[in-house]
């Protein structure tokens, strides 16, 4: 696929409602940019995203997913980003086996007091998406002719 | 297909600077189901909030998109309106435009695609949103304090007035905390122990407070109202209920190596201690790590001596169950260590003290009897050098990032005291800034410098060298007469930087609280929500929060009682009811839900069901919705995608995700 | 480039992290010798007047001991600052001195690098 100088990739991040969505919020009322490709949708906790949710969203057309929950020992509900954790590395290694490269996925600890982290994570995950280009689109086999 | 009503705030210009609020309602109307969009400069106000009332009543909307500020601000607002007019609550959602847009982009154009975008996504989301209605659960009277310091003496006292029973959990073997171990307090330099043994004595006697000292949390299950708190008694070794605090014990026993923990190690101890005078309770313990009876078995002196017989070297730690409806993290702060400094020779040389071994120093209870002398050789000293920002306000891996903020207040008042007793030793302060801000504070500090003649230099020192005389030679520079300073000292006094009790995160993983990069508990907002913890019915006070001086502390603390009796004061909260909930057609109880629950809310339960016309019995899973607090793990793990979370459902999220990839 | 963007790129140090401490200048061994203070010098650096430091003798004296860059507190660490500002000097000041293949010859395994580097550029003048 051509990649013209003002592709704008499609990147939907997960954040957690207890660290990385008030992370976010923090990052907002300090002002601290990122670029606005980046969507935040909240969850209740890191373990609510289920891998179909990441499928759907590549197969809809986006370029990257990134998945935000709090510290490892510091979740809200004690143990739920370990969950998120493991069906993530195993999800992503099997869309990376599916020709979605390993850049378009991504895992962080973003914590409530961590703006400035939040702010370079998504600098620093949209500029990688951005150098892979437009994504594959995963097809829904079922629906072809 | 929903009808749904879209309001766009402009936020005054926090929005509509950066998000072209008009084309937003434009594009929203153009969304299915949208029957009304609208923008108002501020839709929280009273102003606001009426438009929307009539927007439901006029055009009978079943869902409501509110294109605002985070729904950590306003979602509460918006519910409540929408309830008031009918409407139930959970039919509302957010779209956060403010923090998540206006705010980070500058180009007009590009946010308001993306306010677009976040308003379908939560325009896709409300047509799935279900009518939710909140479950009751009931209310613990009982509140816990963790920390028996100054912060968590009056949060508890403050509780306790107000008729409710509060434990006292205090690691130590006696409650006082870091401020019985002060001299004298800034800026009235009352007696620190003066004002803080009437509160210790008033807690003691209070008949709401139970005070459970050498004591720790151990476990913490259950939620807002209803804590589950095991504690831990450690053995004493001396029954609290026969001694009499005659002292002979301490006074007889051989063992009398260990370093006092409240004299911050600059003497000794014996096995068997109360750490200092005014302790309360005033009961000693046996440290089992120095007490030769329980090392050896050989010895038993304390026993002999006891006529109360109170020493039992047969005691066992002790599990306490209790229940909570709040509990209070005031674990407080300790000094950081110093190995990593060594250029100011603390490790070194005996008269490199901290401040707080200094605040030992002058004390008439402290090792040299309230005498400032070198501990070295016991002399007077002549010159004394402070230096300010020992690990404060670095930026490297040595020290912290933050100010202490109380270093620069007490070292003043150190510096005073010690002209005023000994007009003949001269006080040097090497600064970089003199941070005073605070009722009196400045004038405190300027009386240090006009009528103490203390001398302020500004710079940071980079060396201390001890030297073979016994002197410290202190390599400092004074920056506004741009020269280097070679200064001969008798002492060293280092404003070290303070840091959360290290137990803070522990206690904080217990209580699943969130606690930020510096181990300080982190408040569920910087400036309206100061003494809260993001999960409900933590509360914070004192420097566990932050840093914090004594008047800043008992205010927090009484802000904190506040917020607790507010809670307490409640029959029944209202649940989230976000909660779980099993399609009994698609669970086949497989049990993997129940599994990764950390709340055990899952159970099963064997029912009969009707399952395209032919009737059985299955083991189904049932969520209890009072324990279950709505985190979804078991919603992914289910694997016939029976599960589904209330509020955050599979379909409302994809159909946010479709609306965003759209 | 600016000049002072080429000097953080050579130090790879930020030195508006600086909070003028003067903890560099306390520690500083050739400070009696420098006209413009290790502490000042980062200074002159933020604002942009390298004319300043060109003309004074600070760099020159600066011995590379490194005890400012070991007790910076925000990791300013103004030794290299002065050794990236010397490195720029040269640099501007074109091709003298000793040519590459000179040097082989003229090192002793006994003494460390680091120092050689510091020496050549002071005192190749």
């Amino acid at each position: 696929m051509p990649v013209t100088e003002n592709w704008k990739p499609t990147i939907v991040a997960f954040c957690c409602n207890w660290c990385s969505y008030a992370g976010a919020d923090l990052a907002g009322s300090s002002r601290l940019a990122y670029p606005a490709d980046v969507k935040i949708i909240k969850v209740p906790c890191s373990c609510r995203v289920n891998p179909m949710f990441v499928l759907r969203a590549f197969e809809k057309g986006a370029d990257g997913v990134i998945l935000c929950g709090c510290h490892p020992g510091d979740c809200h509900y004690s143990t739920g980003n370990y969950y998120a954790r493991r069906r993530m590395t195993l999800l992503f290694s099997m869309l990376d086996y599916l020709g979605i490269e390993d850049g378009r996925t991504r895992v962080e600890w973003v914590s409530a007091a961590e703006g400035v982290k939040f702010s370079e994570t998504m600098n620093s995950f949209v500029e990688t998406v951005r150098a892979l280009g437009p994504s594959v689109r995963l097809g829904d086999l079922r629906c072809k002719n | 297909m929903k009808r749904i009503g879209v309001f766009v705030c402009h936020c005054g210009s926090n929005i509509a600077a950066t998000v072209d609020v008009k084309k937003v309602v434009e594009m929203a109307l153009l969304e299915q189901g949208v029957v009304h969009a609208e923008d108002y400069p501020y839709m929280c106000s009273e102003a606001g909030q009426q438009r929307i009332a009539e927007a439901i009543r006029e055009k009978q909307l079943e869902g409501i998109v509110v294109c605002s500020c985070s729904p950590r601000m306003h979602e509460a607002t918006f519910r409540k309106c929408a309830e008031r007019n009918g409407l139930n609550p959970y039919l509302v959602e957010i779209a956060n435009v403010r923090e998540h847009c206006s705010w980070i982009h500058k180009d007009m154009q590009e946010a308001t695609q993306k306010a677009v975008i976040l308003m379908r996504a939560a325009v896709a989301k409300v047509h799935l949103n279900t009518p939710l209605q909140a479950g009751e659960s009931a209310v613990t009277k009982r509140a816990l304090v963790i920390g028996g310091g100054i912060a968590g003496i009056q949060t508890a006292l403050d509780i306790a007035d107000a008729g409710y029973p509060v434990d006292i959990v205090e690691k130590e073997p006696s409650i006082g905390g870091r401020m019985s171990q002060l001299d004298k307090t800034f800026p009235t330099l009352d007696c620190s122990a003066c004002i803080l043994t009437p509160k210790m004595v008033e807690a003691a006697a209070h008949e709401n407070i139970t005070i459970h000292t050498w004591s720790e949390v151990e476990k913490v299950s259950g939620f807002v109202g209803s804590f589950t708190v095991e504690i831990r008694k450690k053995a004493r070794y001396v029954n609290m209920d026969k001694c009499t605090g005659c002292g002979i014990c301490q006074e007889k026993c051989p063992s009398k190596k260990p370093l006092s923990e409240f004299n911050r190690g600059l003497n000794t101890r014996t096995a068997i201690y109360t750490p200092f005078a005014q302790a309360i309770p005033n009961v000693p313990v046996i440290d089992p790590n120095a007490c030769i009876k329980l090392k050896t078995g050989k010895c038993g002196i304390c026993e002999k001596f006891c006529q109360a017989g109170a020493i039992d070297y047969t005691q066992k730690d002790e599990i306490l169950t209790q229940q909570y409806g709040a509990i209070v993290v005031a674990t407080g702060f300790d000094t950081i260590k110093l190995d990593k400094y060594g250029e100011y020779a603390y490790n070194e040389s005996k008269d490199v003290i901290t401040s707080l071994e200094l605040e030992r120093i002058m004390n008439a209870a402290g090792p040299t009897k309230g005498h400032l002398e070198r501990l070295s050789d016991g002399k007077a000293p002549k010159e004394i050098v402070f230096i300010q920002c020992v690990g404060s306000r670095c930026s490297d891996d040595r020290g912290k990032p933050y100010c202490s903020k109380i270093c620069c207040m007490y070292t003043a008042k150190h510096a005073m005291l010690i002209r005023d007793k000994y007009p003949d030793t001269n006080v040097t302060v090497f600064y970089i800034d003199v941070r005073t801000p605070g009722k009196n504070f400045d004038e405190f500090y300027r009386r240090a410098v006009e009528d103490y003649g203390v001398n302020y230099v500004k710079g940071q020192v980079g060396k201390v060298a001890p030297q073979p005389d016994g002197s410290l030679l202190v390599h400092g520079v004074d920056l506004l007469e741009n020269k280097q300073i070679l200064k001969k000292a008798d002492m060293v006094v280092l404003a070290t930087a303070i840091e959360p009790n290290p137990d803070a995160r522990k206690i904080a993983t217990m209580l699943t609280a969130s606690i930020d990069t510096n181990n300080f508990l982190t408040e569920a907002h910087p400036k309206l929500r100061p003494v809260e913890s993001p999960t409900a019915g933590v509360f914070l006070s004192g420097v566990a929060q932050g840093p914090k001086d004594i008047p800043e502390t008992v205010a927090q603390a009484g802000a904190a009682a506040v917020k607790v009796i507010g809670l307490l004061a409640k029959d029944k909260l209202k649940t989230n009811p976000c909660t779980a909930k099993a399609d009994e057609l698609r669970c086949n109880g497989c049990s993997q839900c129940a599994n990764v629950c950390p709340y055990g809310a899952i159970s099963y339960e064997t029912r009969q069901v009707n399952d395209h016309g032919i009737r059985e019995d299955r083991r189904i899973a049932v969520v209890n919705s009072a324990l279950c607090q709505g985190c979804g793990a078991c919603t992914v793990t289910c694997p016939s995608g029976a599960m589904d979370l209330q509020g955050f459902s599979n379909r409302q999220i994809i159909a946010e995700v479709d609306a965003i990839c759209r | 480039m600016s000049c002072v963007e080429q000097i953080k790129r050579i130090s790879g140090v930020e030195p508006l992290k600086c909070m003028k401490c003067g903890k560099c200048s306390a520690s500083c061994p050739s400070f009696n010798e420098m006209d413009i203070k290790p502490h000042q010098f980062v200074t002159y650096v933020i604002h942009d007047d390298v004319q300043a430091l060109a003309n004074s003798r600070s760099a020159w004296k600066c011995l590379s001991c490194f005890a400012c860059i070991e007790r910076c507190p925000r990791n300013v660490q103004p030794g290299k600052i002065i050794d990236a500002a010397r490195q720029l000097l040269i640099r501007q000041r074109g091709q003298e001195g000793l040519s590459a293949d000179v040097i082989p010859q003229l090192l002793d395994e006994e003494t460390p690098q680091q120092l050689l580097m510091s020496a050549f550029r002071k005192y190749r003048r």
